[in-house]
């Protein structure tokens, strides 16, 4: 029995072998980063193991058959079998105990992951403390609200960490998903309704994956879909509540210093700021916050989601952001001379709520 | 037995709809497409349910405001008695009585060409009057495309039954076309079921809210 | 009927094949047809593996690439594979079950029309202002969001072939039912017939719910109505189920037919009667039925909520079970058998556990907590491409290997052949086996192109690699089908040696009249049974006599033609004036030919007696 117990494993064994490691820690659902992922993960290893262990049985058989049952001489005529009932009853009830053996985890992990009748609770009761963001997607760029903390920012989803936040997600233009690999599995944000689930960042996990893990759109969106990446800042609690309370601090558009930069404040009032926000109050409706609220924007890992935050893609990003993600909507809304765009750039790159 | 042969009231048979190959064939093979129509008018039926009263605001009527009793009753035992006169002109197309047959079917016409002005109408009536179109809501899309589609296929049933009374006014029956007329009058029942589900669904159920 | 064998000018083989009814040469119709759309296909997936080499590639842009990916899955499921196999069901079918000829031939001819006319409409859309490009799905909210008129001809030119192919499926169901021989009952059929059988059911049962969900999207976009306009009342979600309740047995519809296919093969080549027959029939039949219960699997991360999530989760990995019954069957059918390894069954033979591959990643799928994470992400594109290529792909080139002697009269080249075996099936794992890596590294499916330093270059360029491989043995394939065509090497009723259905006991290509005598059936492997007894051809069931056939038409190219011109007018009709009128006219011609067809009395014609005994050296005795 002992020996049989170790040998059952060994599937196991293998498919954790060959799955660790792959891919990059930031990226890779292969490298689970928070209570969720773990579960999926914990379910992606039972199933394939499960899997590997038919795989095996067919590849036995298979072997045995090309190796032994080949033609030897065209006058053969092998006895013609119609079947055999053990034989039928053995692979019909093993393949059923296995997905038994399957179907329980996948219900019971199927309610966990659901399960955010803490969001309502707390809601009801007024003060919220599970953190609770609401998701909404559009045309390649991401708004993060915090409705309880009442502030809004973008494409950097600011996290902390070892502990529940619950996600209210949807769409303001077509259909499109949210998904943090090594956090957890996605979930779609429609235009119909709002969909609703938690997900848990990992402190340890996100310090091996250099602070930042990258989010996906996993639905087709447009020409850009492939562009509409967020970066997740996953901090520990304190880290968070210092950047919350930061935030909260900006209630004027912050005024820039150098010359350059206030001229490009000028430029900005004139010419972006019908679109985007440079203060995080979430009291302007959602229909008015057309573009991704700037006001950490200096902070931001990323330009447009993609290039590196420095001031030469800046520029390039304003000058032509078709070129860099075709068929964003911000491209032809304004028109600016290169000078108007390096002051902008400078007043942008000083918009910073922590140093 | 061939298509082609003359008949006369001692050698038609028992089941002329099904006595030749090629008429078994049309026989099954209208039952089927019938299976897919279900599918079909069971797709707009569920749609129909998810979109009752999705309207974008507040001012849109909705079900329990739109239909009235008396019309919609009127309809349904116009189609209820047009499927009893197609069952009527049946039996005669299998006593060999083609006049009859012809009578009975034009009955049947006479009373679905009522049905289909009574909608149109009604349709008229809730555009003019309750500013209800197939372009106004989801709920209008919904119940046009639904009730219309059902109204189409009366048309449609129409056209064919026309056709076949006049294609075949001369010449009487034959067992090549008793399995048309049969099939003809198959789909015409399939009708009828499919707005006895709209009278109940659509109307009855919008009408109690 | 000594003006049949006359040879025949091109414009007349032309008309011919337009007005044709035969269900042997609207095989070949299809097969054409498929064969053309298999490789436009192909060509789209291989711009997609272009552009994925290498990260931040511009081989095609972001819009582009967005209608070569539609196109591609739309090209491949509804113009390739499905059509592909109608191929082989009209070519085999009838002689399998010993008929004639289909139940409704003027029928048959009209469903390929429709399928013909509604690909050409699509593909047009490459022409004419740009191609779909919201991925073969087309999920609402951006298919209404979609600009120019892309969307237009998916909705109109699926609407259009999806006609065909309701009209088929209801063909065949009929067909299999009345037409059989004496003495073929239902557990007598070969399995090739009963999946055809089972694939027809599905198809009269999913496709009126595309039919509906096309109906809408098209009044959506063309005619003002707001079923997916979330603004005005509409729900985008109703179009994600409506095209799952189509989308998913039509996976069924595909691999059942190519199950069948292997069945007869494997079978053939093992000179064996198949294992355990009546569970296969059994477990088709349950699939089937299964394949009906499961949509809302694709739908996991729309947010239906646990409960559904669960139940639908269970029902797939109920699937499991009747597909892992097949694959023993096959298993234990070679074991103890004569296995020659032919080109058609190597293909078996490899089919079998490539499509292991894909099933067991399909239940790995259903664990719908999992699958948040696979879901549309590359682990989908893997595990699908292992389904519909190493189950649907493999089995009609098996198919076309194995039933060319029969359709053609010819043998393609048994070296070349195996070439092309080798080449795609290295090819295939080598594109898709990865791409279950990919999408768990974290890359999404339909992205037109992927940054540097996120892991994802070796796989991407490993997968475009295999995709030249398969590239490469399309081409071989088409190259042995010209040099056989070229050589025109002629050969007897059972080229294989090994055959055991009815279709091996007459010519090949059979007469147009299949069987002069309808043959007596007296089991299973009818052919089989007469061979082992000694015998070279099939008892006779009745004695020689006038053979009833139907006449050719115009009218099913009419019909369809005149849907093709409605098409435009109904997506013209927004832009020009001219487009109510065009919609009208095109109406009007399909009506009005629908009217003919029922006006024009059509009783088809007799072969009498004495020229069938004339035809002796056709082989067409039973």
């Amino acid at each position: 029995m002992k020996r049989l117990g170790k040998w059952r494993l060994l599937p196991l064994l293998a498919v954790v072998a060959l799955l660790a490691g792959c891919g990059e820690p930031f990226l890779s659902a292969l490298q689970p980063a928070g209570e969720v992922a773990q579960i999926q993960y914990d379910l992606m290893v039972l199933s394939t193991a499960i899997m590997v262990g038919v795989i095996v049985v067919v590849a036995i058989i298979f072997i045995l058959v090309m190796v032994r049952f080949r033609r030897k001489s065209e006058d053969e005529i092998p006895k013609q079998v119609e079947g055999s009932h053990t034989l039928e009853i053995i692979w019909t009830v093993i393949p059923i105990l296995l997905l038994v053996v399957l179907a329980v985890p996948t219900v019971s992990a199927t309610f966990k992951l659901a399960d955010v009748s803490e969001m309502d609770q707390k809601a009801e009761e007024g003060e919220s403390e599970a953190l609770i963001v609401n998701v909404r997607a559009n045309l390649y760029w991401w708004e993060f609200e915090y409705p309880n903390e009442e502030i809004v920012t973008s494409q950097d989803l600011i996290v902390p960490t070892g502990e529940k936040v619950y996600f209210n997600l949807k769409a303001s233009d077509v259909k499109h998903s949210f998904w943090i690999p090594p956090v957890g599995g996605k979930m779609d944000t429609n235009t119909d309704n709002v969909n609703k689930f938690w997900l848990e960042f990992d402190q340890t996990k996100a310090d091996e994956a250099g602070g930042i893990f990258y989010g996906k759109c996993a639905e087709l969106c447009g020409p850009s879909h492939a562009l509409m990446d967020f970066k997740v800042k996953a901090l520990p609690r304190a880290e968070f509540d210092q950047w919350v309370a930061d935030m909260q601090n900006v209630t004027e558009p912050v005024q820039a210093e150098t010359a350059t930069a206030q001229a490009g404040q000028e430029v900005f009032n004139n010419s972006c700021i019908g679109c985007h926000a440079v203060t995080p109050a979430n009291t302007t409706p959602e229909q008015a916050r057309m573009g991704p609220n700037l006001t950490d924007f200096g902070n931001r890992t990323l330009v447009a989601g993609i290039l590196e935050n420095n001031e030469e893609n800046i520029k390039n990003w304003l000058k032509d952001p078709e070129e860099y993600k075709p068929g964003n909507k911000m491209t032809g809304k304004y028109n600016l001379s290169d000078e108007e765009i390096d002051a902008v750039t400078q007043y942008l790159m000083g918009l910073k709520v922590q140093e | 037995m061939h298509a082609e042969e003359k008949m006369t009231n001692e050698t038609w048979p028992a089941s002329p709809e099904k006595a030749t190959l090629e008429a078994k064939n049309k026989f099954l093979g209208f039952w089927f497409f019938l299976g897919g129509e279900t599918v079909l008018f069971a797709s707009l039926f569920a749609t129909y349910l998810a979109l009752k009263d999705k309207v974008p605001t507040g001012d849109h009527y909705l079900a329990k405001d739109l239909f009235e009793m008396p019309l919609v009753f009127l309809m349904t035992m116009l189609l209820l008695t047009s499927s009893l006169t197609s069952v009527y002109a049946m039996y005669h197309m299998k006593n060999f009585a083609f006049k009859k047959m012809q009578l009975w079917l034009g009955i049947t016409v006479l009373l679905g060409l009522t049905f289909l002005g009574l909608e149109i109408y009604e349709f008229n009536h809730y555009v003019h009057e309750y500013n209800h179109t197939f372009t106004s809501s989801a709920f209008g899309s919904a119940f046009y495309t639904l009730v219309g589609f059902h109204g189409a296929h009366v048309a449609f049933g129409l056209l064919w039954i026309i056709s076949l009374m006049i294609r075949n006014a001369k010449r009487g029956l034959s067992l090549y076309n008793a399995p048309k007329f049969y099939v003809a009058s198959l789909y015409w029942h399939f009708i009828d079921v499919v707005w006895v589900f709209i009278f109940t669904v659509v109307y009855l159920m919008g009408m109690v809210g | 009927m000594s003006t049949y064998a006359q040879k025949k000018g091109v414009g007349a083989v032309i008309w011919d094949y337009l007005t044709t009814v035969d269900h042997k040469k609207i095989a070949i119709l299809y097969l054409i047809a498929g064969g053309f759309f298999f490789i436009l296909g192909g060509l789209e997936a291989m711009v997609i593996r272009i552009q994925l080499a290498i990260p931040d590639n511009n081989f095609v842009s972001a819009g582009f690439y967005n209608e070569v990916l539609t196109m591609h899955g739309t090209t491949m499921i509804f113009l390739a594979a499905m059509p592909l196999l109608f191929a082989f069901m009209n070519a085999i079918v009838p002689l399998q079950i010993g008929a004639r000829d289909v139940a409704f031939p003027f029928l048959n001819s009209l469903g390929f029309w429709l399928f013909f006319f509604g690909g050409v409409f699509l593909n047009l859309s490459w022409f004419l202002g740009g191609a779909p490009d919201a991925g073969w799905t087309s999920y609402a909210s951006l298919s209404l969001a979609s600009e120019g008129h892309g969307i237009d001809f998916y909705a109109l030119g699926l609407q259009i072939s999806g006609a065909g192919t309701l009209i088929a499926g209801i063909n065949f169901l009929v067909t299999i039912i009345n037409m059989r021989a004496p003495g073929m009952t239902y557990m007598r059929m070969p399995l090739f017939t009963w999946t055809t059988f089972v694939a027809s059911a599905l198809i009269l049962f999913a496709f009126p719910a595309l039919t509906v969900g096309l109906f809408f999207m098209m009044f959506d976009r063309l005619f003002g109505s707001n079923f997916f306009d979330h603004t005005m009342g509409g729900n985008t979600v109703i179009w994600e189920h409506l095209f799952w309740i189509f989308g998913h047995p039509e996976v069924y519809i595909l691999v059942l037919p190519a199950f069948g296919i292997f069945s007869d093969i494997i079978s053939t080549f093992s000179r064996k009667r198949l294992f355990g027959y009546s569970s296969m029939v059994f477990a088709t039949v349950l699939i089937g039925f299964l394949g009906f219960m499961v949509w809302a699997h694709h739908m996991f991360t729309t947010g239906l909520g646990p409960i559904a999530n669960a139940i639908f989760a269970v029902a797939t990995m109920a699937i499991a079970v009747p597909t892992g019954i097949k694959i023993f069957n096959w298993l234990f059918t070679m074991w103890g058998g004569s296995i020659k390894f032919t080109t058609p069954m190597m293909y078996a033979v490899a089919f079998v556990p490539s499509f292991v591959a894909g099933g067991v990643t399909g239940v790995m799928l259903a664990v719908a907590a999992a699958d948040y994470q696979y879901h549309d992400t590359y682990f989908v594109v893997a595990h699908f491409h292992y389904v519909i290529i190493g189950g649907v792909v493999l089995s009609l080139l098996a198919g076309t290997h194995y039933y060319w002697p029969k359709m053609f009269g010819t043998m393609l080249d048994e070296f070349l052949g195996k070439i092309t075996f080798w080449l795609f099936l290295i090819g295939f794992h080598l594109t898709f086996f990865i791409q279950h890596f990919l999408g768990l590294m974290g890359m999404p499916r339909r992205i037109f192109t992927f940054l540097p330093n996120q892991g994802l270059e070796i796989g991407n360029l490993v997968s475009t690699i295999g995709a030249f491989f398969m590239a490469v043995a399309v081409i071989v394939l088409l190259w042995n089908i010209v040099i056989t065509s070229v050589k025109n090497v002629k050969v007897g009723n059972d080229p294989w040696g090994d055959g055991r259905t009815l279709e091996w006991a007459i010519s090949s290509p059979p007469p147009f009249y299949n069987f002069k005598q309808l043959p007596l059936v007296r089991g299973l492997d009818a052919y089989w049974i007469e061979k082992m007894e000694g015998k070279k051809e099939m008892t006779p069931a009745e004695p020689l006599g006038d053979i009833h056939m139907p006449n050719s038409s115009f009218i099913p190219f009419m019909i369809s033609l005149g849907l093709f011109i409605a098409a435009f007018g109904a997506m013209y009709r927004v832009d020009y004036a001219w487009g109510l009128p065009v919609l009208v006219v095109g109406m009007a011609i399909t009506l009005l030919s629908m009217l003919v067809r029922s006006i024009k009395d059509d009783h088809g014609f007799h072969i009498h007696k004495e020229d069938l005994i004339d035809d002796k050296d056709k082989g067409g005795k039973a």
